[in-house]
This record gives structure tokens, C-alpha cells and sequence, in this order.
């Protein structure tokens, strides 16, 4: 059996597949999916993948995601395959890139960055000094991100 | 474009010049020329955060070349209110030329050169980075040694707060410096500034212990074990006063070696050093005064003359 057959097909949506085993969760939060009535979701976590050994796969029904949600995907899942599904067919892949620098997806966790006073009103930056390993900088106070604690620092 | 963040705003071409300027404008430094080259322009000193020598010497830079200054202090104005940094730089932004700012948050000096035209200065920037500083220190060892080139040069103290020691080991490395850092452990260098320094080709060594390296070195970079900085004062107490340097210690120091400091000092700089040959920190002190002219006139797009006269 497929790994992507695992639960039903959908007929419109997103399919994620080969996020890193065990990140589903975090994907979710990351794509604000985790709050609040969101479409219907179906997950799987931990199952064989000839690529990676084992991975997680996501199917979000009636929503397509758009560039700056795929942005925020590359933070956690930068090597997934991301398929638009419309009328139970894949009608578009799309291809997860990482850019130079991050602006308003994460903010700096270090307590003493000016970024920290949320009346301050310029944007939030990174930037990004390698994809792989991943290694964010703030590009105000300079320092390094911690990529475990990301997702806690989503804006 | 005129802004000075980190040393990474400098080419190496650009520190030279910037120091050979420094060193015509002297005599104005001195106050033995007047040479009004910033008639008409004010700086805006911005101090967040105490200062004695950095306000001064910008302060002092800008009046021997004619220039005006204006003092913003966080107690009595509208930062004690809650304004916000964003705020305040819109009114500097219409009221100077020019400012300097420090700040006790890290990034304040680059999260001002993004929300104003005029060109900004970092004066300090929390534990960040002090580049007027690193200038100022490379100035001072220029003098010294004749060059910038190939030097051992140890940082010793608070190299985890010290932001004087991120920006200037920043720049020696890109002049092919051997560094030696010397802090108990709880207040090494951040890994991320040794990863860079690593991969800009220094040569860089850690230790906790002081004197084995005194020998060898060309420069012996004392920092004070800065108590502000601290979340909790048992923490200072475990490493406050771990290193003294003494004139004992200089006794086989190679003669040309100079010792400095950022000041102020508390005890880990004796007063014994300061009538030796090697002491060169009240002299880098004053050195604040032609560097920061230099990088004013830079940032303003104002050339300096050939030949600066008596």
C-alpha cells in the first residue's frame, strides 16, 4: 500500500508528503493549521519512506497553499514534496525554496534583541546563513537561532 | 550607505583610510588646528545607556570640526514615557545630520539605520558591537606597531558580554591576527562570533588561564567582568576579579607589547601598569577623539584635505 493511501484521497487541497518523521505536528503549527475551526486534516506520522526512512504525510482539504505558508513549511520541512489536488488529481506541484532572509514569519527569541518590544513596528528578520544545516540569524541583534525552539517563536 | 553597524560595514581598504585620515586630523584632535570641516551639521548623541568616553569623544570630535551636537539622554525625555525606539529616530531623523546611538537591547543601532535616512553610528549596541570602538583600538595599535598585519593579540576577561572584543576581533582576524581568549568559561566568546572567526581564517585560542600567553603577545586586550550585564549577581560574584594584570607580570613581555583597555577598569587592570612602557589605554582613550572625526567626515561624505597644517 502507498504510504499516501494510508487515509482516504482528497478531492481538493494540499497534499504534504516526506516531511521529516515525527514534524507533522509542528508543519501544523507552523501553518497555523493547529487553531481555531480549520479545514479537515488527515495525518501520518512515522511510516516507511524509501527516501528517508521513515516520514510524516499531511492532506489538508479545500485549501491550497499559497507561497508565504510554503516559506514558513521550508523552516521545518525544507526537502517536501507539495502537491495542489484538485478533483482527486494532482494539478500542480510546487516546490519548496528558501530565500535570503525570513520578514515577519519568526520573530528573535533572544530576550534582549530590540525586536522584543512588540510595539516596536518594523518588520521582523532573519536571515538565512545555511539551509543544511539550517542556521538563522537575527538581522538585527545578530544572534543565532535556536532551530529546535522555532516553531515557539512563529509569528 | 554612510552607516556603521558592525565591522562588516568596512572593507579592509576602508579601515586603513579611515585610520590614515584619523591620523592627519591629530592636530585638530589636539586643538592645535581648527579646521571647520562640519560647519553646520549636528549630531544627534543618542545614550540610552551610560557613557563617559564614547558621548565625549563624538562630542568633542564634532565641535573641533565645527560641528554641532545634540544630547538625547533615556532620563527626562520621551523614552521614560514608553516612546518607542522606532519613535524617537523619526524626530532625530528631522532634527541631525548624523547620529550615534547606544542602547542597552542588542540590534537597537541596526533597527534605527532601518527606520531613518541619516546616517547612524553604533556607540554600543547591548552585547552586541561597538565599532567606533574597534576603530578607535585599531588606531591605537596601528600607531604602535606599524601595522595591522600578523599580530598576536589576547582579549581577556568578559568576552561573552564584552561587545568591544566581538567587533574588534572581527576585525583583526581579517588582518591576519592569532587571538587568544582568555574568560572563565561561564563568559567565553559566543559561538557564533568563534564560528565566524574561524571561517574568516583566524587563528583563535581558548583558555581560561592568562599568563602563559603574556609573552608571546603583541597586544594584551583587557575587559572589565561588567556587573550590569549580569541576570544575577551570584553569577558576577563567582568570576568577578578571576584576572589582574600587574606590572610583575610584563616582566618578560616582549618590549614593543602594549596593554589596553576600553575602560573603565575596576581590578583587573593595576595601577602598576600604567607607568610601564607598555601601557597605551588612556592614550587609546584619547584616540577616540581623531578616529571618530575620521568616521564622522566618512559618513558625511566630507573630505579631508591633503595636508592638515598648523
Amino acid at each position: 500500500m502507498s504510504e499516501m493511501r494510508r487515509v482516504t484521497a482528497i478531492c481538493n487541497g494540499t497534499a504534504i508528503d516526506h516531511i521529516p518523521s515525527g514534524h507533522a505536528l509542528q508543519v501544523l503549527k507552523m501553518l497555523r493549521l493547529d487553531v481555531g475551526r480549520s479545514n479537515p486534516i488527515s495525518m501520518v506520522m512515522n511510516v516507511p519512506s524509501g527516501k528517508m526512512g521513515r516520514k510524516d504525510v499531511l492532506k489538508i482539504e479545500d485549501r491550497e497553499l499559497n507561497q508565504e505558508e510554503l516559506d514558513r513549511l521550508a523552516l521545518i520541512a525544507p526537502k517536501a514534496s507539495v502537491a495542489i489536488i484538485r478533483n482527486y488529481h494532482v494539478a500542480e506541484k510546487r516546490t519548496i525554496e528558501l530565500g535570503s532572509e525570513l520578514i515577519n514569519i519568526v520573530r528573535c527569541s533572544f530576550s534582549n534583541c530590540i525586536t522584543q518590544n512588540p510595539r516596536e513596528p518594523l518588520p521582523h528578520k532573519l536571515k538565512i546563513i545555511s539551509a543544511d544545516p539550517m542556521i538563522l540569524r537575527c538581522s538585527y541583534c545578530g544572534k543565532n537561532q535556536n532551530i529546535d525552539e522555532i516553531v515557539d517563536f512563529i509569528i | 550607505m554612510g552607516d556603521l553597524i558592525t565591522m562588516d560595514d568596512l572593507t579592509n581598504e576602508e579601515i586603513l583610510q579611515v585610520l590614515d585620515n584619523a591620523r592627519k586630523l591629530l592636530p585638530v584632535a589636539k586643538g592645535d588646528v581648527y579646521l571647520p570641516l562640519l560647519q553646520g551639521k549636528v549630531l544627534g548623541n543618542l545614550f540610552f545607556e551610560n557613557s563617559t568616553r564614547t558621548r565625549m569623544s563624538f562630542e568633542t570630535a564634532m565641535k573641533r570640526l565645527g560641528g554641532e551636537v545634540l544630547n538625547l539622554s533615556s532620563i527626562g525625555s520621551s523614552v521614560a514615557k514608553g516612546e518607542t525606539l522606532y519613535d524617537t529616530m523619526q524626530m532625530v531623523d528631522g532634527y541631525a545630520d548624523i547620529a550615534v546611538i547606544r542602547h542597552p537591547n542588542q540590534g537597537a543601532a541596526q533597527y534605527s539605520a532601518d527606520a531613518v535616512n541619516i546616517p547612524i553610528l553604533n556607540g554600543g549596541d547591548g552585547a552586541g558591537n561597538h565599532p567606533t570602538q574597534t576603530m578607535l583600538d585599531l588606531f591605537t595599535i596601528r600607531e604602535a606597531h606599524g601595522s595591522l598585519e600578523g599580530l598576536h593579540v589576547m582579549m581577556v576577561g568578559d568576552l561573552r558580554y564584552g561587545r568591544t572584543t566581538h567587533s574588534l576581533s572581527h576585525a583583526l582576524v581579517r588582518f591576519g591576527a592569532k587571538i587568544t581568549l582568555v574568560s572563565p568559561e561561564s563568559l567565553r566568546m559566543p559561538d557564533e562570533i568563534v564560528s565566524d572567526l574561524k571561517n574568516h581564517g583566524g587563528e583563535i585560542n581558548e583558555t581560561e588561564e592568562m599568563s602563559s600567553s603574556i609573552d608571546s603577545a603583541d597586544v594584551i586586550y583587557m575587559t572589565r567582568i561588567q556587573k550590569e550585564r549580569f541576570p544575577d549577581e551570584d553569577e558576577y560574584i563567582k568570576v568577578a576579579g578571576i584576572y589582574k594584570l600587574i606590572e610583575d607580570d610584563l616582566s618578560s613581555a616582549k618590549a614593543g607589547m602594549i596593554v589596553m583597555h576600553p575602560l573603565p577598569r575596576v581590578n583587573e587592570l593595576h595601577a602598576s601598569v600604567d607607568s610601564t612602557k607598555h601601557a597605551r589605554y588612556f592614550q587609546q582613550a584619547f584616540n577616540g577623539v581623531p578616529t571618530r572625526m575620521a568616521l564622522l567626515c566618512r559618513s558625511l561624505g566630507v573630505k579631508i584635505p591633503k595636508k592638515v597644517n598648523k
